[in-house]
Parts: structure tokens; C-alpha cells; sequence
């Protein structure tokens, strides 16, 4: 590989971190990669006065957006809507201008409460994650980004306790290399349900 | 007349040149009075059989101390830490003591000498110890925090033990001192309450003058005090805390008991008192001029011929003591699971005597326990001891320490449970919020201010509060300023304020000033002392009550919120460029109008800042949450319409 490395973006949000057993540490592996900008957006904003220019500007000089969080409600926490409202202006994200995201690759690092089994037509919670998750993909499309399939942990509740919390941020720090190196088969990432699942085919050798 | 000047210079001379010396080169205060004391004693020769007047009279510095170690001790800390002080302290103490003890009995002392031997030996040095541990920040090691505790358990034994010496007396010596003193009698007869009482009598007399320090401790001294503080002179509440600790010791002599236990009840008395802090700081002084005189009587006292005609037992002895101790506090670290590189810290930081091993010494010569020439003996090696603490403090840094290090670094960092203290400097309408929110998410605060009605109202809502000045150093560091994390200045003198941010950044640069400020200008000069946060007292409020006015003028509440923001974040952006231009005005008066047209400038960006101005960067409010355009037909206008 000759070129250069992909530099990430991973926007944190948690409002309640004293609580968190699993987005906590996977922030903070996340913070000690190279090529890595990682935000607290609670801890920057506590009172949810986005910098927009200082956010647009973080967005331009980054490859690859990742939004990481727990699932609140089948969506984002608040600050990660607030952030989309303000950030993606008309003429910087979309727009006849707007070309500031074009080309550049997003996903959703996140944990949810619910079995896997729960998020199927048939399962307790109607949707599958990927429908759920059809606003950003959507956002992802207009502002002209890649959306490839979300890196999640199910069953989060009880992760903690089973040791799964090391396995994942194991994986997903292996996944964040492979982004930066380049070495995602994004046409296969953007098809399957979920990233993690997949990581054998999704993830090329150099 | 004269005389007396030219022996104080010299004492005084060799403290301030010995202290010095010796706390740069790692070995502590104690060691440097000891150094002084054998540099003008034996070495040089300047002071000579005055030295033994002088030590009985330094001796009142241990009372002091005993009193000081008394106002330390909560009784609610003390029964926190009941299980390691009894269990840790008492096995330390006892174990040690027991094996000294059987040691010398093997070499043919009689059991009352080699009880003695065993407690003097059994003490550590905390001075030296607690000293290096905030030297090297090893306090809040679990070593560390072991180490206190079989500390503060010898602080306290030493009262017992001073009890009981004299019941060791032996016989002979005894009638060798009484015959000595029967001439001397004749002269002055020591005064005294219970001469010639009967047995239930003087039992009577003793608990009598026992509940008069507990009883008037507690409930006489505060309306003292409360009356001293209330005229605000200063050295009059000095002479009142100086007439305390000497009445009381005075009172315990003529009922024959020990002062130091006197005093130390009185202090342990008080230990709950507003008045606390500001007693630690006006004893402290004294105690501590008084303690190093001490010290320095000890190391004039030594007699090099004794020592280098002894020197094979002196070392031998030493080693034995070091070793046992050792060896005790090994066990004991092995018995209470303490881990890894701590455990050594335990053993080795507490394997030396102590000051209290002198004190116990002398003690016993007066009161005919041990023979001069082994409390000589004795003495050294007490003195040489200590003089190896540093060395034994190096080998764990530069040998087991390193050993441990490699394993212990997996371990996952240690959750913040201990914040460090707050010190809390003026709790009037200010200081007590910022007080209140701390205190109730579970911080630790040192609450002071100089109004005797205000900390006696807050003590009243059960807010612990101390009286005293918080721009004195001597009451911060009695407050624990060392220690603190932070200090947040909410006092009402400006000037003062200036004052104290300025001496903390100089003294402790590592403690967090956060302080209120008055006005705009005084909040640069908190600035400019190097304050790590300042706030103007007004503005937030201000702020919020001109955001009301807006919402009551039909502002949407929303907007009004967003105005206000804005107000601030502009401020924000400006406070350095303003922050230079008033420096620059306090040094030439010419830059003044330079000042003046910067804060028109702000003017400007605020009201700039507050209108319609869509694309300027300072006004998110404006470009937030905007809409694309209308009328807007291109081809993504349809496929985002619900944004429209």
C-alpha cells in the first residue's frame, strides 16, 4: 500500500458515561488509534452549543465518519441529531455546493439492548437494525457518503457480565485499521446486515 | 543577659543552617536539627552542660505535639480506621516491643529494662516518614496509607507508655536520685496538689482534674474563643491558645499526671471545633521551634565517646532493631494482604525509631528506668537509625520497585474515588453554593472564613465550617493546602484575593485556584496572579435575568436562550483579546484609549452578533436549524421536502 492512511472521525455520544459498560472503553481504544480524531460531542457540548464551523472543518479533513453510540428510542441520543441539524447545511453537505462529504465513507458503531432475534419483521421489535438506521442511511446518500452496514453489539445489557466487551473492541479496532489501511470491500460492506458478522469477507489482506 | 543571646544565635544559627542542608539532601527536618545539634555540641564544642536545662524545657514541644496530634483526631476518622489502627498499629507496636524486649533479656537486662528497650524501639519516626511520603507522593499508596495508620497508633501509645514508664522505676536507681536530690530538696520542693493525699483521695483529685479538661474543653473554650476571635486580634487568640495548652499542662503536673496526656485529651476535645484549624496554626510555630530545639538538645547531648568507644554494639544494635522491625512489619503485611511492592514499602519505611524513642528516653533516665549510660547508648541508636531511613527509602525506589513495576502496570488505573480536598476560603453568599454543589456530589471540603457568626450559622445547618483567616498561611496549611486539590476563593476583600491567588501560585503551583471576581477588572488581575478559573460574581445571573426580561418582552423563551448563549460565547471569544489590552494598560497609561476601543469593539461583535447576520461565524444562532432555500427546484429539492 502506497497510499496515504484514511483518517477516521468517531463522534461519541453517551449522556450518561458513569453508567456505560461498553461504549466507554470502546471510546477509549478508539481514542489511542493512529488516524484516529475521536469526540466526546457531550463532553465538548455539554449544553448543546455545536461549533459549526469547527465541526464542518473537522468533517473535511477526515475520510471516513463514524458515529458511535447506544441506541436511544431506534435512533441516535439528542446531541447526535442536534449535531446533523446544525452541521449539514444547505451548500456545505447538500445543496448545488454542497459537495463537502462527497465520496467519503459512514457508519454506526452502536450498542442496543435487544437481541438480535428481537429486531427481525417477526421479532419483538418489527424492524431489522438496517431499517431502523434508514434516516442516516438516507442522509448518508444525499450528502453523497457511502453508508456501509452498522458495526453493532446486541444484548448489551448483559454484555459486561458474559465478557463479550473485549471481543468486540477487539474486532472493532481490527475494523478501524482495516478503514484506515483501505482494506474494506466497501460494495460488500454496504450489503450485508452487519459489519461485525462479516468481518472474514468485508476485510481485505494487504 | 547577654549570655542567653549568644547561646539562642548559636541554636538558632545551626537550625537554620543544618535544615536546610538536610531536607535538600532528602534526610528531612529531624535529621537536621539532630546534624546541628552534633555539629555546635561534641563537633565544635560551642554549647555544653546548658544543653540539659534546655532539653527538659524543649520537651514542652512534645506536649505541643501531643496536643496538635490530639486536634487531628476525629473521633469519627478514628473509628473508621479502628480495625487497622487496632489491629495493624497494636501488632506493630506490640510484636516489636515483645521481641526487643525477649532479645535483651537473653543478653541479661532485667525485664523492666528490656520492657523499656522494646517500646522505645517499637516507635517510628513519623515526622521523617509522613515527611518523605508527601516528598515522593507515596501517601495514597496502600503502603502508604498503612504505613499512617500504624503511625498514628504509636502517636497514640506514646501517651500509655509515658503512663506507665515511671511504674518501671528500679530500685537502686531510685535511691541513687533521691539521695542525689535530698540536698537539692531542701532547696525548692516541687509543687504539687496531691503531696501527702491519701491513696483515694489523690484517685479523686486526678479524675477531677481529668473531667475539668474534658468538660471545660469542651464546653468552656468555645465562648473563649468565640469572644477572642470577636475582637479580631490576632496574637490575643495566639495567647489564648497558648495559655490553654499551658494551663492544662500545668494543671496535669500539679495533679502528677503527664501533661502530654493532658493536653492531648484537650486537644482530641476540640478536634470537632470551628475553631480548629486556626489553634493548629497559632501551636503549630511554637511546636515546631520547640520540637527542633529538642531535637537539637538530642544531638548536642551525644557523646562521640561513648559512641566510638561503642562502636561495634551501636551498629550491631542498630541493624538488630531495623531488622526486627523489618521483619515484624513483614509479617504483619503477609497477615493483612497488603500486595506486591506495598508490602515492602510498609516494612521498610517504618523500620527505623523515631523522635518519640528520645523522648521516651530521657523520659526514663529522669524517672530512674534505665541507667545513663545505656540511654547514651540507646540514644545512638535511635539517632543512627534514622540516619538510614533515607537509604532505606532509595532501595525501594531503585530496587523492588522496579521488580514490581513490570506486573503491576496491567492493573486498570484506580477509579477517582478520593477527589482531594477542596479548601473553601469565604462562605458567605458566594462560597456556600459553590460549597453546597460540591459537597453534595460527595466531595471533601475545608470550609473557612473569618466571621465567627458565619460559620457559626452554617455550622448550625450542619455544615462543617472552621473559623479563621483564609489569607494566613499558616491557618492553609493547617487547613491542608499541601494536600488540596483545589482552593476556590470567595472571600469579600478584592484585594486580598489578589493576594492569596498570588501566594498560592507561588507556594503550591500544583493546587487549582478557581476564585470569584468582583468586576471585570478585578477578574484579570485574578488572571494575571495565574488564577485557574475566575467568574464575575454578576454576569451569569445577570445574563439570566436580561434572558427573562427578553422571554416576559415575548421573546419565544427558545430564541431568548439562544440570545443569551450567543452573549456569552461572544464575551468568550473576546475575553483574551481584552485580557492583553488591559495588561497593556496597567503598564503605560498611554494604551488606555487602546483598551477603551477594544471594549467598543465587543460592543460591536454583540450587537452584531445579536442580529440577522446569516453567514458570520460567531452568530450560530442564526445559521442553525436554517432551512434550504425557497423555491428551490433542483433535482434534490424533492427528495428532501420534509427538511423544507
Amino acid at each position: 500500500m502506497t497510499t496515504a492512511a484514511k483518517k477516521i472521525l468517531v463522534l461519541y455520544a453517551h449522556p450518561s458515561q458513569e453508567r456505560s459498560e461498553i461504549n466507554k472503553p470502546l471510546f477509549h481504544a478508539t481514542g489511542l488509534q493512529p488516524n484516529v480524531t475521536a469526540v466526546d460531542l457531550y463532553a465538548e457540548y455539554p449544553t448543546f452549543r455545536i461549533n459549526i464551523d469547527k465541526e464542518q472543518q473537522r468533517l473535511v479533513e477526515h475520510d471516513v465518519i463514524v458515529f458511535m453510540f447506544p441506541l436511544y428510542w431506534y435512533s441516535t441520543p439528542a446531541i447526535l441529531k442536534e449535531w446533523q441539524d446544525l452541521v449539514l447545511e444547505y451548500n456545505f453537505a447538500y445543496g448545488a455546493n454542497g459537495k463537502a462529504l462527497e465520496g467519503k465513507t459512514f457508519l454506526c458503531v452502536l450498542s442496543a439492548g435487544g437481541s438480535e432475534a428481537a429486531y427481525k419483521e417477526d421479532g419483538f421489535n418489527h424492524f431489522t437494525l438496517r431499517e431502523l438506521l434508514r434516516p442516516l442511511e438516507q442522509t448518508a446518500n444525499l450528502t453523497g457518503m457511502q453508508f456501509i452496514a452498522p458495526f453493532a453489539l446486541f444484548c448489551a445489557r448483559s454484555a459486561f457480565e458474559e465478557n463479550r466487551v473485549q471481543n468486540h473492541i477487539d474486532k472493532w479496532i481490527t475494523t478501524l485499521k482495516a478503514l484506515s489501511e483501505d482494506r474494506i470491500d466497501i460494495a460488500l460492506a454496504q450489503k450485508v446486515e452487519k459489519l461485525n458478522d462479516h468481518l472474514d469477507q468485508v476485510i481485505r489482506e494487504h | 543577659m547577654t549570655a542567653y543571646f549568644i547561646q539562642a544565635f548559636i541554636y538558632l544559627c545551626a537550625a537554620v543552617i543544618a535544615v536546610p542542608i538536610a531536607k535538600r539532601l532528602g534526610l528531612g527536618s529531624v535529621l537536621g536539627y539532630l546534624i546541628a545539634g552534633v555539629v555546635i555540641g561534641p563537633i565544635i564544642g560551642l554549647v555544653g552542660t546548658e544543653t540539659n536545662t534546655l532539653q527538659h524545657f524543649a520537651e514542652f514541644g512534645v506536649v505541643m505535639m501531643l496536643f496538635l496530634v490530639g486536634l487531628e483526631l476525629e473521633p469519627r476518622m478514628l473509628w473508621d480506621m479502628r480495625n487497622k489502627l487496632i489491629g495493624l498499629g497494636g501488632l506493630q507496636v506490640g510484636l516489636s516491643t515483645l521481641v526487643v524486649m525477649g532479645i535483651a533479656m537473653s543478653f541479661g537486662y532485667g525485664w523492666t529494662i528490656a520492657l523499656t528497650v522494646g517500646m522505645i524501639f517499637s516507635l517510628s519516626s513519623t515526622a521523617i516518614v509522613l515527611q518523605t511520603f508527601n516528598e515522593k507522593s507515596l501517601s495514597k499508596t496502600e503502603g502508604g496509607k498503612n504505613a499512617f495508620s500504624v503511625l498514628l497508633f504509636q502517636d497514640i501509645a506514646v501517651i500509655p507508655m509515658l503512663a506507665f514508664i515511671p511504674l518501671l522505676a528500679l530500685p537502686e536507681l531510685v535511691e541513687k536520685a533521691q539521695s542525689l536530690a535530698q540536698t537539692a530538696a531542701e532547696h525548692h520542693e516541687e509543687m504539687s496538689l496531691v503531696a501527702g493525699l491519701p491513696g483515694w483521695a489523690y484517685a479523686i483529685v486526678v479524675l477531677l482534674a481529668i473531667a475539668s479538661v474534658v468538660v471545660g474543653g469542651h464546653f468552656l473554650s468555645r465562648p473563649l474563643f468565640r469572644y477572642v476571635a470577636s475582637s479580631g486580634l490576632r496574637e490575643i487568640f495566639t495567647a489564648t491558645a497558648l495559655m490553654l495548652v499551658i494551663g492544662i499542662a500545668a494543671l496535669m503536673s500539679l495533679v502528677g499526671l503527664s501533661p502530654a496526656l493532658g493536653t492531648f485529651l484537650a486537644g482530641v476535645v476540640l478536634a470537632n471545633s470551628e475553631f480548629r484549624h486556626e489553634l493548629e496554626s497559632n501551636i503549630e510555630p511554637f511546636k515546631g521551634l520547640l520540637l527542633g530545639l529538642f531535637f537539637i538538645t538530642v544531638g548536642a547531648g551525644i557523646n562521640f565517646e561513648v559512641l566510638f568507644a561503642n562502636i561495634a554494639p551501636v551498629l550491631a544494635m542498630t541493624f538488630a532493631v531495623m531488622l526486627i522491625k523489618a521483619l515484624v512489619l513483614l509479617v504483619l503485611a503477609f497477615i493483612f494482604k497488603i500486595r506486591g511492592s506495598d508490602r515492602w514499602l510498609f516494612a521498610l519505611s517504618l523500620a527505623q525509631a523515631g523522635e518519640f524513642g528520645f523522648v521516651l528516653l530521657s523520659y526514663t533516665v529522669q524517672n530512674h528506668v534505665i541507667p545513663t549510660e545505656l540511654a547514651q547508648l540507646l540514644s545512638l541508636v535511635v539517632a543512627l537509625s534514622m540516619f538510614l531511613t533515607p537509604g532505606l527509602f532509595i532501595l525501594f525506589d531503585k530496587v523492588i520497585l522496579p521488580r514490581y513495576e513490570k506486573t503491576e502496570n496491567t492493573r486498570e488505573p484506580d477509579d477517582i474515588n478520593e477527589k482531594g480536598t477542596v479548601i473553601i476560603a469565604g462562605v458567605g453568599r458566594f462560597g456556600q453554593i459553590v460549597n453546597r454543589l460540591l459537597v453534595t456530589n460527595g466531595v471533601k471540603t475545608v470550609v473557612l472564613d473569618h466571621e465567627v457568626q458565619q460559620v457559626e450559622n452554617l455550622r448550625k445547618i450542619n455544615t462543617k465550617s472552621f473559623y479563621g483567616d483564609a489569607t494566613q498561611p499558616d491557618l492553609l496549611h493547617t487547613a491542608g493546602i499541601d494536600k488540596a486539590k483545589m482552593l476556590v476563593i470567595a472571600i469579600d476583600d478584592p484585594e486580598r484575593a489578589v493576594g492569596l491567588v498570588e501566594y498560592i501560585k507561588h507556594t503550591h503551583p500544583h493546587v487549582i485556584v478557581m476564585a470569584r471576581a468582583f468586576d471585570r477588572r478585578h477578574l484579570y488581575r485574578l488572571r494575571n496572579a495565574g488564577a485557574d478559573f475566575m467568574v464575575s460574581e454578576t454576569f451569569h445571573s445577570a445574563l439570566n435575568l436580561g434572558k427573562h426580561a427578553l422571554i416576559r418582552l415575548g421573546v419565544h423563551p427558545f430564541k431568548a436562550e439562544q440570545q443569551r448563549a450567543t452573549f456569552y460565547e461572544t464575551e468568550v471569544t473576546h475575553k483574551d483579546t481584552l485580557y492583553e489590552a488591559w495588561k497593556q494598560v496597567t503598564e503605560d497609561d498611554k494604551y488606555l484609549v487602546h483598551y477603551r476601543d477594544m471594549f467598543i469593539q465587543l460592543e460591536e461583535t454583540l450587537s452584531a452578533a445579536m442580529k440577522d447576520e446569516r453567514y458570520r461565524s460567531f452568530s450560530k444562532m442564526e445559521r442553525g436549524w436554517t432551512p434550504p432555500p425557497k423555491n428551490n427546484h433542483t433535482e434534490f429539492s424533492q427528495s428532501e421536502n420534509d427538511e423544507a
